[in-house]
């Protein structure tokens, strides 16, 4: 492990901003720490950077403990949430801010900082200042101004937050490549899952100051171990009587289930495959998604959501469709199981 | 419409309150200091005491700018950059000077300072003299006016919130640096407010110093105190054109003042 937490603990006044946190990260990296506002994810980053000092629990960075160690010799590269660039200098000195105070030679300082200005593209904006930039290009500058120093580590806290829905997607990827590219261990901050489900190799889901789980995206999706975890990764709805549902039981402990889209699938009544797991429901809505649509459906007093390919048969609104739903999430006091529906089991035959 | 005449009368009145309350009684003691002639006028200002009052109103308001502008610039620092136990009392306590009168803060000294005050055994074995002297009037003139400087930065350094300087912080940069290369720059202009604010409080000042000076004078008497003193001595020419030196003083400053004004509205934007 390259960055190791153990038992970490803030308190700000009455209030426990971590709680007992623990995790660790490999060499090379690139981290999403996901999470609902407020729940502890800048806390996080600043205990690690050393701009917070910990109540108890340790810190390690490449095999040292770092806890009493200065910020400034972490070797941490910090992109602020709100990039936190300098104001009165231009991009130029912003990127060369480090190697300065670090009294490099001016030869090596200038061609550090065009290498980096070339990589992150704002050739010929040298000596703009901040408030000269569009949001985009603030947050490559201080992606840039970041990595100037060579830091091993680099924390990014919300670094998409203040840029509108297209340009994000575009600096997402470039970020993941980026930092491919130069290779550095990285641990982004986010509150967006579709962020941190496609930029990051492993998640880390943060919530009131906990770590919930630990894993790849597709561990967390598939195998989520506790309630929280299961509701906060993709989209869901939770049931309460989920028995209703066929091909499932009440299973003792497990009072409630998350349904997912993904896990129901809607057919015309004519094309039932497995009669005994399906049953029927009503079309209430339908909503156009720009490549799906999403069906909201009745059954039988409770609402559920699904997902049809557009290249599927049409439903209407009050159309009575068949219902199938595959699996469920059972949420029992301190677990979360997988439940397949059994009566497809039953029926013997192949599903998709 | 009616918006329009409210507007017009408001600004009428505005107008009209200025003039009568603020430039009209300027411009009288500019008059009636001229009222003898351009000789009477510079022979009052020119008068032995007249320029060893002024020399100690400028020697107490320098000091009393260094010693402010350094405190106020480390209050605002504390106050904005730092977390800590009591910062609430201690941003109350630094507006004492603005809410208690002058006088009160004259008494003080001699309270403490003064022939009953518990410190004058202890100046006494140090021949040191504080009351009825100009360390005195250097430490009045300092209480009365030293919350100008923090007022001015707090919330401008507030509203910079710490994010740069932990920046900079964590690229290795030490406190100088920092302050020097991030919070100075965006603090100049509403740290000069302050300082011009400060000085123009300090040249006029006359409560506090009026009660721990003595008024002796050619040695404690400042500019204001020697107006009091030629006016209640029936000298009405040579206190109107002293006043007068405070009076161009105070406009200059006022000039000045608005300038950086404008400077620090032009570095919001
Ligand atoms: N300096 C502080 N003083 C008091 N409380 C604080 C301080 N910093 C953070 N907190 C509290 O700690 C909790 C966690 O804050 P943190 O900034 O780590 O959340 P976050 O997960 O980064 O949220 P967001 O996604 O909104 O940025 C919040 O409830 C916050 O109010
Ligand atoms: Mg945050």
């Amino acid at each position: 492990m390259y960055v190791e937490l153990k038992n970490l603990n803030k308190r700000f006044g009455g209030f426990q901003a971590s709680d007992n946190i623990s995790f660790g990260i490999e060499k090379g990296k690139l981290i999403g720490l996901l999470g609902p506002s407020g729940s502890g994810k800048t806390t996080i980053l600043r205990m690690i950077a050393g701009l917070e000092t910990p109540d108890s629990g340790d810190i390690f960075i490449a095999g040292d403990r770092v806890n009493d160690l200065p910020a400034a010799k972490r070797g941490i590269g910090f992109v602020f949430q709100n990039y936190a660039l300098f104001r009165y200098m231009t991009v130029f000195d912003n990127i060369a801010f480090g190697l300065t105070v670090q009294k490099r030679d001016k030869e090596y300082i200038r061609g550090r900082v065009s290498e980096l200005i070339k990589l992150i593209g704002l050739e010929k904006m040298e000596k703009r200042h901040p408030h000269q930039l569009s949001g985009g290009q603030r947050q490559r500058v201080a992606f840039a101004r970041a990595l100037a120093p060579n830091p091993h580590l680099l924390l990014l806290d919300e670094p998409f937050a203040a840029i509108d829905a297209k340009v994000r997607k575009e600096l997402r990827s470039w970020l993941r490549e980026t930092i491919n590219k130069v290779g550095i261990t990285s641990i982004f901050v986010t509150h967006d899952q579709e962020e941190a489900v496609e930029v990051a190799d492993e998640i880390i889901i943060t919530n009131s100051g906990r770590v919930e789980q630990v894993g790849t995206p597709i561990e967390i999706y598939k195998n989520p171990k506790t309630h929280f975890a299961a509701k906060f990764i993709g989209e869901s709805i939770t049931l309460a009587d989920y028995d209703k549902l066929h091909g499932f039981e009440k299973v003792k402990g497990f009072d409630r289930a998350v349904l997912r889209p993904e896990f129901v699938h809607i057919t015309k009544v004519q094309k039932e495959l497995y009669p005994h797991a399906s049953q029927r429901g009503i079309v209430e809505n339908i909503f156009f998604k720009g490549n799906t649509l999403e069906l909201r459906v009745d059954l039988g007093g409770q609402k559920i959501t699904a997902y049809q390919s557009l290249d599927d048969a049409s439903f209407s609104v009050g159309e009575e469709v068949s219902v199938l739903i595959y699996r469920l999430y059972l949420l029992g006091e301190n677990e979360v199981r997988l439940e397949e529906n059994h009566s497809i089991k039953s029926e013997g035959s192949f599903f998709i | 419409m009616r918006s329009k005449t409210l507007q017009i009368f408001l600004i009428l009145l505005g107008v009209l309150f200025v003039a009568l309350m603020l430039l009209l009684p300027l411009a009288t003691v500019l008059a009636y200091a001229l009222r003898q002639g351009w000789r009477i006028f510079a022979a009052a200002i020119t008068d032995n005491y007249a320029v060893k009052a002024l020399n100690l109103t400028l020697l107490a308001a320098g000091i009393t700018l260094v010693v402010n502008t350094t405190f106020g610039i480390f209050a605002a620092w504390a106050i904005t950059k730092f977390r800590f136990r009591g910062k609430q009392a201690l941003t109350t306590l630094i507006d004492i000077p603005f809410s208690i009168s002058p006088i009160i803060a004259g008494l003080v000294f001699i309270l403490i300072f003064g022939r009953i005050g518990w410190a004058y055994p202890l100046l006494e074995a140090w021949k040191v003299k504080i009351v009825f002297a100009v360390p005195g009037i250097v430490l009045a003139t300092i209480f009365v006016t030293f919350p100008f400087v923090s007022r001015a930065l707090i919330p401008l350094m507030q509203s910079q919130g710490s994010d740069e300087e932990e920046a900079a912080a964590l690229m290795g940069a030490k406190g100088l640096e920092i302050f020097r290369k991030i919070t100075f720059p965006h603090i100049k202009w509403g740290l000069l407010y302050g300082v011009i604010l400060c000085t123009a409080r300090a040249l006029g000042e006359f409560g506090a110093v009026s009660v721990v000076s003595g008024h002796l004078r050619g040695k404690t008497n400042t500019l204001p105190l020697h107006v009091e003193i030629l006016f209640s001595e029936f000298r009405l020419t040579a206190a109107f054109a002293v006043a007068s030196v405070l009076v161009v003083i105070a406009v200059i400053i006022l000039i000045l003042r608005n300038i950086v004004e404008y400077r620090l509205k032009k570095e919001e934007e």
